[in-house]
């Protein structure tokens, strides 16, 4: 994103956070978005935090061949890793390509059918009517289904140690359960509602302000996917290095 | 009445609309016609805010909405009731709830109050019963029918109208612009009807402005029109053979 990109990205934002026309509609379209990131996501994102959490213990168990390490860091770190990168920023980088790019290919398409002129003809705050319910599904949704899938995440971690062997159901246990701090999970909400925004907010641009075609359309969901992504991994970073 | 002033537009250095000024009245059909590339439909969104002009100036009655404040257009496009030429129907709405989307948006009437409003549009454009159905099952003429509906749902002052014509069979044309003319009529709204389509140049160009590569060559009525000497208007209106025996004819 180039530095008119970015001054049009705030530009946007402006607008979509002006006053509704009427709170009503809004709410209904809230929930209407809400339903679609959050329940509609859910499947997506247990099936991939169950097996990250399975092949994690597995890995760490891989790696630490030492006998003078007991079994039950890996329960360990395992939940340290979910709770503060993997679920965050996996769910995250899923989400950005599944909600990412439904986002983005709807509002283009919207845009390339004269659909927003309509709705600004009609007096109607387009970005406001279409942004904002999104953006807040995002950053409400976001971070519980990156709970979920912390929990999910560890879970997967047990049955993964549980059926390969690798760490016995009582040593895993208790390295769940030993020195957890429950400030990872502030972190890890932190970033899920960076990371719900950016999901939302980034295709939304580039959305907006597709012009042309079908094919221009479809570009813009892939570009919103790459910037989408990139922007996560960037705001991971500056997430841990002030929090942590 | 809507008047422009001196309009100009450009995009990257390309002079797209030349100081264009006219005066459109109200409760009868004003036509803007021009072939492609001509500006009109650059003119059109410059009248509606779409584009903002870089110079000159858009009267709603009086009222300069060029240097106006996003509230205050806000307040002026809530008049305003527009057909593009793609319908823009909302695609994941049905014909009720597309027509009903600014009753919900800036009225407080009750539900069977827009329901009833929905019925009338529907009914005035020739389309009664056809509340539940989405944008996807309708015909092109039909989906034109619909977006007329929704145009005029909030009675308008002013109406707008982009290609109207576009992609429809002769007697579909003719249908949609009788309806658009009944309307004007009945409504008297200030209607601004941007196309090409010679038919509704003859058949209802009350007020006709003629542009050519960005500036205004012509204006006056359909009974003027074919009595002109310009000759890029004759070039333009006369330009199959069948419109040029027929004016040879007459």
């Amino acid at each position: 994103m180039n530095f008119t990109n970015f001054g049009r990205y705030i530009l946007l934002l402006k607008s979509v956070f002006r006053k509704p026309e009427k709170l009503k509609i809004y709410l209904k379209e809230i929930a209407k978005q809400m339903d679609y990131v959050g329940v509609g996501s859910l499947g997506l994102i247990a099936i991939i935090s169950t097996f990250i959490g399975a092949v994690m213990t597995l890995q760490i168990a891989f790696q630490l061949v030492s006998d003078f390490i007991p079994k039950t860091i890996i329960g360990s770190v395992n939940r340290d890793s979910s709770i503060l990168e993997l679920s965050p920023t996996i769910s995250a980088i899923v989400l950005a390509g599944k909600i990412g790019s439904a986002i983005s290919s709807e509002i283009g398409s919207m845009r390339v059918t004269e659909q927003i002129d309509a709705l600004e003809i009609m007096g109607i705050n387009a970005p406001g009517y279409l942004i904002l319910p999104k953006i807040i599904s995002g950053i409400t949704m976001v971070p519980m289904l990156v709970i979920i899938s912390m929990f999910l995440s560890i879970s997967g971690g047990y049955i993964g140690g549980s059926i390969s062997g690798a760490v016995t159901p009582a040593e895993y246990i208790q390295g769940i359960t030993t020195d957890f701090n429950p400030y990872t999970i502030t972190v890890a909400l932190v970033k899920a509602f960076v990371f719900g925004f950016i999901i939302t907010s980034v295709p939304a641009y580039e959305g907006f302000y597709v012009r042309g075609g079908a094919l221009e359309v479809s570009q813009a969901s892939t570009r919103a996917v790459v910037i989408s992504c990139i922007s996560i991994l960037v705001c991971d970073y500056l997430v841990t290095q002030l929090l942590l | 009445m809507i008047e422009i002033k001196d309009i100009y537009k450009s995009f990257s250095g390309n002079d797209v609309l030349k100081g264009i000024s006219g005066k459109f009245e109200e409760g009868v059909t004003n036509l803007i016609i021009g072939g492609s590339g001509s500006g009109k439909t650059t003119l059109l969104k410059c009248m509606v805010g779409l584009h903002q002009p870089d110079s000159g100036s858009v009267l709603y009655d009086g009222r300069d909405f060029t240097p106006m404040t996003y509230e205050q257009r806000i307040e002026v496009r809530k008049e305003i009731g527009m057909l593009f030429q793609g319908s823009a129907l909302f695609d994941s709405m049905t014909v009720e709830e597309n027509i009903m989307f600014p009753l919900n948006m800036f009225t407080d009437q009750s539900r069977k109050e827009k329901l009833e409003r929905v019925d009338f549009c529907l009914e005035r454009v020739n389309l009664a019963g056809k509340n539940k159905l989405f944008p996807a099952e309708l015909s092109g003429g039909m989906k034109k029918r619909v977006g007329i509906a929704r145009a005029i749902s909030m009675n308008p002052k002013y109406l707008f109208c982009d290609e109207p014509n576009s992609g429809l069979d002769p007697k579909t044309s003719i249908v949609i612009d009788e309806l658009i003319q009944e309307i004007t009529e009945e409504y008297k709204t200030t209607t601004i009807v941007v196309t090409h389509d010679m038919n509704s140049v003859m058949g209802i160009g009350d007020y006709i402005l003629f542009l050519h590569e960005g500036k205004k060559f012509w204006e006056g009525s359909n009974k003027e029109i074919a009595h002109t000497d310009i000759k890029e208007l004759n070039d333009f209106v006369f330009a199959s053979r069948f419109m040029k025996a027929a004016k040879d004819k007459f």
